[in-house]
């Protein structure tokens, strides 16, 4: 949102001296021209992890989930491990969107689109776990409280495992609504660019969208009121997401510190996964002047914090395990560290709480290789976390004769693999079919935030300094002069 | 594409604000302003349009309050009247198990009611096609367009004189 403030500190966030014009051709062009070899390459890699992880699902629908290697003790592996692990991804969409709205960050506008996208695909990602892991995805309409005819028989509302139904269903309706109102102005000005069946297809796209001021006026009025909906809307999200654990009884499970646990780890993979798409959309599409080091930076300052509370609660965890004194939390947690699963604690342990300690330092966070690295680092990191709490939790609980070790059939790694090549296709898709840049936002920003504007008032604000002072020096003033 | 059957005398400006004074201007001499374009939300034009606040929020904030009611209370009936159950030694009306249902109904039903509100009010939608006046207002171009269906030429003649005067860098007529 622009403001006619101008800040004193902030440095440039459009670089290499653009107009209303350029911005337009620079965001637009993407989607105008016919990709090239890396483009393909990349989505031909998407495309063939699509089909080996498709053959996956196949078999997981076809002969149902004896395929996996989950047993009686072992109730919940890869699969859920795999499901909040997305759902944590694509928390960063609507934190970048909504909560640096209400905070007035105008750096949002270069990565909230691309994040937003990013979302909306973690969701649907993430979405097919729970689907799956009932079994008879076919009946999968059962969770949801429609009349009918066997009482009625509704569903559980006092299950947390049904009200992240409702939670992740209001969070993908919400964010695809979100992210489609801001769409539309752009899509318009691709419309107003295109010809022949391209300007059809987004003439519908653009709903009709003229740039009428009053139309502007409810946009941003909508665009606000969505994004304080969806604040307390991702807070809520991951919170409910952890009351599937937190509300039950499994030491390492049954623990109130689930909640800002789970939605500042949730903060933290996403950021990281938007820095991994944003490194790369950056470099590919040629947009380094909009999405800058200083976009890079600002969201790695989110990462270090967020990674730093996530480590906190490890401590805190351990802290309280042995300060409580119940022999059953605390071999949760012994069993953890030195375990059969140690391995999955020293990975958690060093990508969370070691590698983001890097981005304290300045040059680190402004360096693009280091935050590309360490950003996927971070995701296995994340991803070993919630396999630690959800496997090792439940692989040695109360009754010692139960205990038994998991690990995951070619079925259930390939149906994780089959959400990789749907979220890189589709991720793909976007950058060729919508701009990938907010445009109507980036304009909006230009003339607090670029850098053309930015120098010249930096250097009217240091020659009216010098002069001030130049005229100090030659007429002290007597109130000033204690002598 | 829908027709207004309006002829409208625009001018086109490079900048807003050279727009904002242009409306300024406009609006000094009594000239009533159909409307403007930008090709993105340009501050302080709002007021100057003498454009009444959106009464959005006020229409979010009712079918957020439908979906609270209907959400709390279907639960309630379902788990009070309709086939109460004992779930875990709670008591039938469990009100804290019900808030994260609760809540997120009401989050989706103001979001969803807000947002197909926003398309319905402003007349846009899948397929609609709005008449527009250059396609390259959703570029870098701002628009002021004034209403001259009724106008006899000489009016027509003042206006574009009065537009000229505001810096426009053109000014077209367009029946849409």
């Amino acid at each position: 949102m622009s403001g006619a403030s101008f800040s004193k500190i902030r440095p440039a966030l459009i670089t290499g001296n653009k107009t209303y014009h350029q911005i337009t051709e620079d965001i637009c062009s993407p989607t105008e021209q016919v990709p090239g070899a890396g483009f393909v390459m990349l989505l031909m890699a998407s495309l063939g992890l699509l089909a080996f992880g498709s053959l996956a699902m196949f078999f997981t629908i076809w002969y149902g989930i004896g395929t996996w290697h989950l047993n009686r003790t072992v109730g919940w592996g890869w699969d859920i491990t795999n499901f909040v692990w997305w759902v944590g991804i694509g928390h960063a969409g609507t934190l970048i969107s909504a909560i640096l709205l209400l905070f007035r960050q105008k750096w949002r506008t270069g990565v909230n689109r691309a994040a937003e996208a990013m979302t909306i695909f973690a969701v649907m990602c993430a979405a097919i776990f729970p689907g799956i892991h009932m079994g008879r995805i076919w009946m999968s309409f059962f969770v949801l409280p429609y009349p009918n005819t066997r009482g009625p028989l509704w569903v559980n509302f006092n299950s947390p495992l049904l009200w992240d139904v409702f939670a992740i269903s209001t969070y993908f309706t919400v964010s695809l609504l979100f992210w489609y109102t801001g769409l539309v102005p752009d899509f318009a000005t691709i419309r107003d660019r295109a010809k022949g069946f391209r300007k059809k297809l987004y003439n519908f796209l653009s709903f009709g969208w003229t740039g009428s001021a009053k139309h502007w006026q409810r946009w941003e009025y909508l665009s606000l009121v969505l994004a304080g909906l969806s604040t307390p809307l991702v807070l809520s999200v991951h919170t409910i997401v952890s009351f599937d654990f937190a509300t039950s009884v499994i030491p390492g499970w049954h623990t109130t510190i689930f909640p800002p646990y789970f939605v500042a780890g949730a903060i933290f993979s996403g950021f990281a996964m938007v820095q991994t798409l944003m490194i790369i959309t950056r470099k590919v599409l040629k947009l380094e002047d909009y999405i800058t080091v200083e976009h890079i930076e600002s969201m790695n300052k989110v990462i270090v914090l967020t990674g730093s509370i996530v480590g906190v609660a490890y401590l805190t965890e351990l802290f309280v395990a042995w300060y409580s004194g119940y022999v059953y939390e605390q071999f949760a947690f012994y069993n953890r560290a030195l375990g059969p699963y140690w391995w999955s604690y020293f990975a958690m342990m060093t990508c969370n709480v070691i590698t983001p300690q890097f981005f304290w330092s300045r040059s680190m966070r402004r360096n693009i290789t280091v935050t590309f690295i360490l950003s996927i680092i971070v995701n296995i990191g994340m991803w070993f976390e919630r396999f630690v709490i959800i496997v090792t939790s439940l692989h040695r609980d109360f009754l010692p004769s139960s205990w038994a070790y998991y690990s995951p059939s070619w079925v259930e790694v390939g149906d994780y693999i089959f959400t990789f090549g749907l979220f890189g296709t589709l991720y793909l898709l976007f950058t060729r079919v919508a701009p990938v840049v907010a445009i109507a936002e980036i304009k909006s920003i230009l003339k607090t935030s670029g850098n053309q504007y930015v120098e010249a008032k930096q250097k009217a604000e240091a020659e009216a300094h010098a002069h001030h002072s130049h005229a100090r020096t030659m007429h002290k003033p007597d109130s000033q002069n204690p002598l | 594409m829908r027709k207004l059957h309006k002829t409208v005398l625009y001018g086109l400006y490079n900048d807003e604000e050279i727009l904002k004074d242009a409306v300024v201007k406009i609006k000094g001499e009594d000239v009533d302003i159909w409307d403007v374009f930008t090709p993105f939300p340009v501050h302080g034009l709002d007021p100057l349009l003498g454009l009444k606040e959106s009464r959005l929020h006020i229409a979010g904030f009712f079918y957020g309050l439908f979906g609270t009611t209907v959400a709390f209370s279907f639960m309630t009936w379902v788990f009070t009247r309709d086939w109460p159950i004992i779930f875990g030694g709670k008591p039938y009306f469990a009100m804290p198990s019900m808030i994260p249902i609760t809540f997120e109904f009401t989050v989706l039903m103001a979001a969803v009611g807000m947002v197909v509100t926003f398309y319905l009010v402003c007349g846009l939608g899948p397929g609609v096609t709005n008449p527009y006046l250059d396609t390259r207002i959703t570029d870098d171009k701002f628009c002021i367009a004034l209403d001259v269906t009724d106008s006899s030429a000489a009016d027509i003649e003042k206006y574009s004189a009065l537009l000229k005067a505001t810096d426009a860098e053109e000014i077209h007529t367009k029946t849409i």
